[in-house]
């Protein structure tokens, strides 16, 4: 794995159309931690993940990847340094687990330069990594949902990425598959921006955490100062008891219903 | 190199040899059959003999239909076959669409109306050819496409665009032919819209095979840019695959092989549909072996379906799109049926 880098966004602004969607959000993460994102649907945490992952242009603001704005990189500089996995990944082509996680390797790749055997290593890493090394021929369409998002971190740690970017991975996913994602991405050593829904996860897997509410940024902190009854009453609209777990130590969130 | 990829080497140019052969023997079978059968002995002797490598008597009348009318004739529909099968792989790969192809998205029927209107109308009145309108009318179409299908774009979407463009084009043919041509050239054209390789002499040949040889080169190139878009749009981008210059190319390059096949020889529908699928179940979905392998599948279809179209109902000819559609549709319903139980 590369170097830890430190991702940032100073006031980013978005809009589809007229509409605003992100409204001059500031966020960033220290190298090697991993940020959370949360809030209610349709809050722009989908956009905010976006923006910071080069995707989509900001109308103001910037991202910047090591201090440095990341539309001065190159689209395949950018992708050497960044990986990102959405929360739904579909394809209509009937290709293997291998086939996808060598995707990974594109960007460190030109045109017609041939496979190395470097590349076979840190596709073999990244399909340990992720428990699947047996399962390497087997068709895409043939995976159940968790076995599908551990392949679309496969090809995102075969990016030999420093900075991972997930949106939403553990959506639709048992509560399971949602532990043993969260699991994998924790024990990267790179940096992560993570768009989750559930509170306790969050609490659990994230050292902060940001959270927007119609496109702004409410607050950003470790889960302890900002995961409070209250936040969760304004920003969710949810009554909530929350305390420290006696079972692993960690806030615990408790839906008043 | 490990010893599975030297065997998977090894079975991949096993299998190129196999295709060219074939191909070199459909292209003999055409030019050998025919009002005047032809040996492919003779066949063959006309050809080294042109290219000076032997001098073997060959009857005059049979060089001169060897030459003149048949070897061009096969050698057409040879790049026509990989020209529309690579422009439907490239379709159906960067709309992420398996149904997506030139004819289905009214891209030949753009072309047609382009061609129409050079033929008939006298549109540039010579400055500009008939496959330079073919071309006009493909882009035109495209645009059309995209435009009404822009926005959220999915699948049904641009298909449902396709099938305006096509009624849209079809009826412009139609209007421009019903007001503007006299009987003969009317019947003409209505032959020629259904596809037919008759007329097609040795300088169609260079432009056939210039603009596929360009067009393979540069899909290949796109190879893996295409391999990348199998999750769409943003997981290209994210992978450092430049989007935007990379569909304007290869929609550029689609729209350049569709509009020099129509102009020449008709809207051919099917092969662009079929023989992508075909070759997926041979070499899988990899773009660096699925190219070459369309390309090759599909000039084999096309020189067979030519000859097919010479011999069902001698000595009159079908026009090829009956061909292609009556021997593409059972063979896609198969295709179809395998993937519904495969998935």
């Amino acid at each position: 794995m590369s170097a830890h880098s430190m991702l940032a966004a100073n006031a980013v602004r978005w809009l589809a159309g007229r509409k605003v969607i992100v409204d001059g959000v500031s966020v960033s993460v220290e190298p090697g931690q991993t940020l959370g994102l949360i809030g209610p649907n349709g809050s722009g945490k989908s956009s905010l993940i976006r923006l910071l992952a080069g995707l989509r242009a900001p109308a103001e603001g910037d991202v910047m990847l090591d201090n440095r704005k990341i539309s001065g990189f190159g689209r395949r500089e950018l992708a050497r340094r960044v990986a990102v996995v959405e929360q739904h990944s579909m394809t209509e082509a009937n290709v293997t687990v291998l086939d996808v996680v060598k995707l990974g390797r594109t960007p460190h790749r030109s045109a017609l330069s041939l496979w190395t055997g470097a590349d076979d290593e840190i596709v073999e890493n990244a399909l340990v990594r992720v428990g699947l090394t047996d399962r390497r021929d087997q068709f895409w369409h043939t995976l159940s949902g968790g076995e599908r998002q551990r392949v679309q971190l496969a090809r995102a740690l075969a990016q030999s990425p420093s900075v991972l970017i997930l949106d939403e991975p553990t959506n639709h996913l048992d509560i399971q598959h949602q532990i043993d994602i969260l699991r994998l991405v924790e024990d990267l050593s790179v940096t992560t921006v993570v768009a989750i829904h559930d509170l306790n996860l969050a609490a659990r897997f994230c050292d902060r955490i940001a959270v927007l509410s119609e496109g702004k940024l409410v607050t950003c902190g470790p889960p302890a100062e900002i995961l409070t009854e209250k936040m969760i009453a304004d920003v969710f609209g949810v009554e909530a008891h929350v305390s420290t777990s006696a079972h692993h130590g960690r806030l615990h969130i408790q839906f008043l219903m | 190199m490990t010893p599975s990829r030297i065997r998977l080497l090894a079975a991949g140019t096993a299998g190129v040899l196999l295709v060219l052969v074939a191909l070199l023997v459909a292209i003999t079978a055409g030019v050998a059959i025919g009002e005047m059968t032809i040996p492919m002995k003779t066949t063959a002797a006309a050809v080294t003999n042109r290219l000076g490598l032997t001098d073997i008597a060959v009857p005059r009348i049979q060089e001169a239909v060897i030459w003149d009318y048949r070897l061009s004739r096969s050698l057409v529909a040879a790049f026509c076959g990989a020209g529309l099968a690579l422009s439907g792989a490239i379709l159906q790969s960067l709309l992420r669409n398996p149904l997506a192809e030139p004819y289905v998205l009214g891209i030949s029927a753009g072309a047609s109306t382009g061609a129409v209107s050079v033929m008939l109308l006298g549109f540039g009145a010579g400055a500009i050819s008939l496959s330079a309108g073919a071309f006009a009318g493909a882009l035109l179409a495209f645009a059309f496409v995209v435009m009404l299908a822009s926005g959220r774009q999915t699948a049904d979407r641009t298909i449902l665009a396709g099938v305006a463009a096509s009624q849209l084009f079809n009826a412009l043919t139609s209007y421009i032919v019903s007001t503007s041509a006299n009987a003969e050239q009317a019947r003409s054209v209505m032959f020629w819209l259904l596809g037919s390789f008759a007329g097609v002499r040795w300088p169609d040949v260079a432009l056939a095979a210039s603009v596929v040889s360009i067009g393979l080169v540069v899909c290949i190139w796109h190879s893996r840019a295409l391999d990348a878009f199998t999750f769409g749009e943003d997981a290209a981008r994210s992978l450092g695959i430049a989007v935007q210059r990379v569909r304007v190319v290869l929609l550029l390059v689609t729209a350049l092989m569709t509009a020099t096949m129509v102009s020449m020889v008709g809207a051919i529908g099917f092969v662009g549909l079929v023989i992508p699928h075909a070759a997926r179940f041979i070499v899988g979905p990899g773009h660096m072996r699925l190219l070459p392998a369309c390309a090759l599948v599909g000039a084999l279809f096309m020189v067979v379906a030519d000859i097919v179209s010479r011999i069902i109902i001698a000595p009159q000819v079908l026009p090829i799109g009956v061909v292609t559609a009556l021997v593409g549709v059972p063979f896609f319903s198969v295709i179809l049926y395998r993937a519904r139980r495969g998935a």
